[in-house]
């Protein structure tokens, strides 16, 4: 096992460098200019673009700045944005906790109210929790979150007036009144997010679920006089819950993506909408960083989840 | 040919300027009001005032701004030494104390330097003194090369400031500069402290924490800032007028779209204003119509979008000539092709349908159309500014443009094709199928090409403005209230090409001695009334020759939503919406 994780481990390093280098090549060669933003303002005319240009040191070629760029990074030092010159680690660490706050809750609550979702409609299959759920769930992962947030927004923000649309990153939780703010400006982006979430683990379950349902060990089970519940939860449960796990450690990586589209919609200053705004600003440390983050745990989230099999299912043996 | 026409354009342009300026009455240079013509408020007595922005400033030193939303964040605590009115007059608002003038001794009689009378007793907002030194640390700063400050260009021909004693600055041009309120007067020189910006200068500027909570003058002082996100400000107890601000905090939130901005203002009154609503005219004028907690803030300035027409030669057979300024296009060298492409533009179809006429914008002919008395009256009557597509047709049948079997005019083989770009935005498409469904009225073939905005305003892209790789391309832009440096930007001499990296602000590559001859002028131009003449003629030339089609004045700076309970707000489409922040109150 020691010597399996030492050598996924070992891959990973040229994988990221190579995924490093595509991210910064794409950004390189791609048409987006940080000076853009000047566009066509009379005031800041070309030749002050051009110096604006040189200080950011974009007069170099674009593999020298990789290279000083990843060597940076093995240092830990992200870099400092083009557009607001504060460091690309401070960036991420104001945007974090709003991300883990709305996208990191709706990720939770989809796998807490999924697995047992998906679990009752497999055992109940056909009943009306069945069919509720499962039109619930095309719902939720057909309707794209940008109608769902909208309509969320005209419904309960403008009409009702029940919950804030403008997401406040300031609030700070201290008292009850401030964590009822809190929740109620959270509840129409985690809903949002978390019907979508809802939707994909339980149909993932209730498929896995009755596959496993009608096999020989699961009648042995209930042969040998084990009650329902055991069967259901010890047996099946687990034996569904292999490819389940995978799903829900892949998905992690994408809470610290965060949601740029419910983001973008709710306001919410996530990792997700610094990336839509950086990557139209052009502010290339930022980009960069960000998704280089995400691939650096999307590997480690892959092989978390390769671990994770091993615990689930005692065959499975890495060596 | 084309000179001769263009020598014709420009005679009857000067002619008709001539009598026009006759009878027009020419503004003297007034001297601004004073800040405290405003009612005195109650310092601190409103609560929390609450502006968003769709999109989030990301710096808090106007120096280094990438866009409206950092001057405009900035503004609250950053102040220059006067500001803008929305008549394009200098308001002594700010750090001076009086807006100089030729009469008060304050402007040098040849225009080579002004001195400013600063405030006395006005502190930092960390308590320590504001002196004509930190007006002279402000222009070490920003015109420093090496700072690549955002704001530099108004250094230009300034020469030195130099601190005379505490309370006075004197700015000083060489050469001498007509326009002397180029340094100190609005949102580009905001004064910031030289304590603080000790160790920002040159290529340290790069990576400074000031940037991020800058020390003011200004009514209000940073709190917190989250860049990207959102500023909260708190007031300042050291603003120089006991009785202002009138909020004790404000949140300048960012993000978001247009249109629930819009929403938040009108609909719900969650926010006391909301800046730069975008949105299409068929939705917003209803919503504002019908709204009991918000107005639409509407006034012009400058702002125009136009239509660019091309002089050189866009095609792609021509590899490294492509669209140099020695080449020639293929038919929009001939007059009669230009004036046909502007009498069928439908401008007013587009002000109606999409700009709600006068909601976000109003109809122009004009490529200046402020300050009021530099506007020409005289395009009123330009056979081509009429849509009137009988007339475009029979410019076309006379000059030998005949219509094929495919219904597109050509003459010795060359078809009129034209490719015609811009940058993606649902109000900019619609206009374009507006334009092309016209167009190809009266025998035109026109392709639609729409780029992203980053890439559109850029001097790297082939698809981009600045390379103009396409027949007519449309954009806004705007110009500064002495506007000689906007038409500096049709001049032979700034025509972008490869030898500027296409960084020259001539993107038509138009070239007409005479036009330049009247930009010549405007530069040494001291008389405003004179110089208001030299723009008229140097507006008229440009319509009259066709080279920019001006569709719609847009409201200026932005149409911005303001609650009704807010008061004190005197939008000026020269300065920084927040210009008068100090002033505004419940």
């Amino acid at each position: 096992m020691g010597r399996y994780i030492a050598r996924r481990l070992l891959i990973a390093v040229p994988t990221l460098i190579v995924i490093s280098f595509v991210i910064y090549a794409i950004l390189a060669l791609a048409p987006i200019d940080p000076l853009s933003q000047f566009g066509a303002d009379p005031r800041v005319p070309a030749e002050v673009r051009e110096r604006i240009r040189e200080s950011l040191g974009l007069n170099q070629p674009w593999p020298i700045r990789y290279v000083k760029w990843m060597t940076s990074m093995f240092r830990g030092d992200f870099g400092v944005s083009f557009m607001s010159h504060s460091s690309v680690g401070d960036l991420i660490a104001q945007r974090l906790p709003n991300t883990l706050a709305v996208v990191g809750v709706a990720y939770v609550f989809g796998v807490l109210m999924g697995i047992p979702v998906g679990m009752i409609s497999a055992i109940k299959r056909y009943s009306i929790f069945d069919h509720a759920a499962t039109t619930v769930a095309f719902m939720g992962f057909s309707v794209p979150t940008f109608f769902t947030g909208l309509l969320l927004i005209i419904i309960f923000g403008i009409k009702l007036r029940w919950f804030p649309f403008i997401y406040s990153s300031t609030t700070q939780v201290h008292d009850l009144d401030s964590f009822v703010f809190q929740i109620r400006q959270s509840i129409m982006p985690i809903t949002v997010l978390g019907l979508f979430n809802v939707a994909t683990i339980a149909r993932y379950v209730r498929s896995e679920m009755l596959e496993h349902l009608p096999l020989d060990y699961v009648r042995t089970a209930r042969g040998k006089g084990l009650m329902e519940r055991l069967v259901v939860l010890r047996h099946v449960l687990r034996n569904s819950l292999i490819p389940v796990v995978t799903l829900v450690a892949l998905g992690v990586p994408t809470v610290f993506g965060g949601a740029i589209v419910t983001e973008q919609i709710f306001r919410v200053p996530g990792i997700g909408e610094l990336l839509v705004t950086s990557i139209s600003n052009g502010d290339i440390p930022v980009v960069a960083t960000v998704v280089f983050i995400f691939a650096v745990l999307v590997v480690t989230f892959n092989l978390l989840a390769d671990l994770l099999y091993a615990v689930l299912d005692p065959r499975i043996r890495y060596t | 040919m084309e000179s001769s026409y263009v020598r014709r354009g420009f005679a009857l342009a000067v002619t008709a300027t001539m009598a026009l300026a006759a009878c027009t009455q020419q503004p003297a240079a007034s001297p601004a009001p004073s800040a405290s013509a405003t009612p005195v408020a109650q310092r601190g007595a409103g609560g929390e005032l609450k502006i968003l922005y769709w999109q989030a400033p990301t710096i808090l030193n106007a120096h280094q701004a990438t866009g409206t939303k950092d001057n405009d964040a900035s503004r609250l605590v950053l102040e220059p030494l006067a500001s803008w009115d929305k008549n394009g007059q200098a308001l002594a608002n700010g750090l001076a104390a009086e807006i100089p003038t030729v009469a008060n001794g304050g402007v040098a009689k040849d225009f080579t330097s002004v001195t400013w009378k600063l405030r006395t007793g006005v502190k930092w907002s960390d308590g320590t003194p504001f002196t004509a030194d930190d007006v002279v640390g402000t222009y070490t700063y920003m015109c420093d090369e090496k700072t690549a400050a955002s704001t530099v260009d108004v250094c230009e021909g300034v020469k030195s400031v130099t601190a005379k004693d505490p309370n006075t600055a004197v700015v000083t041009y060489s050469p001498a500069q007509p326009f002397y309120f180029q340094w100190g007067v609005g949102f580009n020189t905001p004064i910031i402290q030289k304590a603080q910006y000790a160790n920002c200068l040159g290529v340290k500027a790069k990576d400074c924490p000031a940037d991020l909570k800058p020390i003011g003058t200004g009514p209000y002082k940073v709190n917190t800032f989250k860049p990207g996100d959102v500023v909260q400000y708190d007031l300042n107890e050291n603003f120089r007028d006991p009785n202002k601000p009138f909020f004790k905090t404000v949140t300048l939130k960012g993000g978001g779209d247009a249109a629930s901005a819009a929403r938040a203002v009108f609909q719900t009154g969650d926010v006391d204003y909301a800046w730069n609503l975008q949105v299409e005219a068929s939705v917003l004028k209803p919503m504002a119509a019908s709204s009991t907690t918000g107005r639409l803030l509407t006034s012009y300035a400058s702002s125009v979008e136009r239509l660019l027409v091309n002089f050189s030669n866009p095609d792609a057979s021509l590899g490294d000539k492509r669209g140099e300024p020695d080449t020639k296009h293929p038919f929009f060298t001939d007059i009669h092709v230009r004036r046909a492409l502007a009498m069928a533009t439908d401008r007013a179809s587009v002000a109606s349908q999409l700009y709600g006429d006068g909601l976000t914008g109003k109809a122009t002919c004009n490529i200046l159309t402020a300050p009021t008395a530099m506007e020409s009256k005289n395009s009123d009557s330009f056979d081509i500014c009429k849509f009137d597509l009988n007339a475009a047709n029979k410019e076309l049948d006379d000059a030998g443009w005949a219509k094929g079997s495919d219904n597109v005019r050509a003459k010795g083989g060359q078809k009129l094709k034209i490719l015609y770009q811009t940058t993606v935005n649902s109000v900019r498409q619609s206009t374009q199928a507006i334009m092309k469904s016209n167009w190809e009225k009266v025998g035109f073939q026109v392709e639609l090409k729409s780029v992203p905005a980053s890439t559109f305003f850029t001097n790297t892209s082939p698809d981009g403005a600045n390379h103009f790789w396409a027949d007519v391309e449309m954009f806004t832009n705007s110009g500064d209230p002495n506007p000689t440096g906007y038409f500096r930007g049709w001049t032979c001499k700034t025509a972008t090409g490869k030898a500027n990296n296409w960084n020259g602000s001539n993107y038509n590559r138009y070239c007409n001695p005479d036009f330049d001859k009247v930009v010549d002028q405007m530069a040494v131009e001291a008389d405003q009334a004179k110089l208001a003449q030299l723009a008229i003629q140097a507006n008229d030339i440009l319509i009259k020759d066709v080279v920019i089609i001006p569709l719609i004045n847009r409201v200026a700076p932005t149409p911005d939503g303001v609650s009704k309970a807010l008061k004190g707000i005197d939008v000026s489409g020269w300065d920084s919406v927040m210009y008068n922040i100090a002033d505004w109150s419940k």
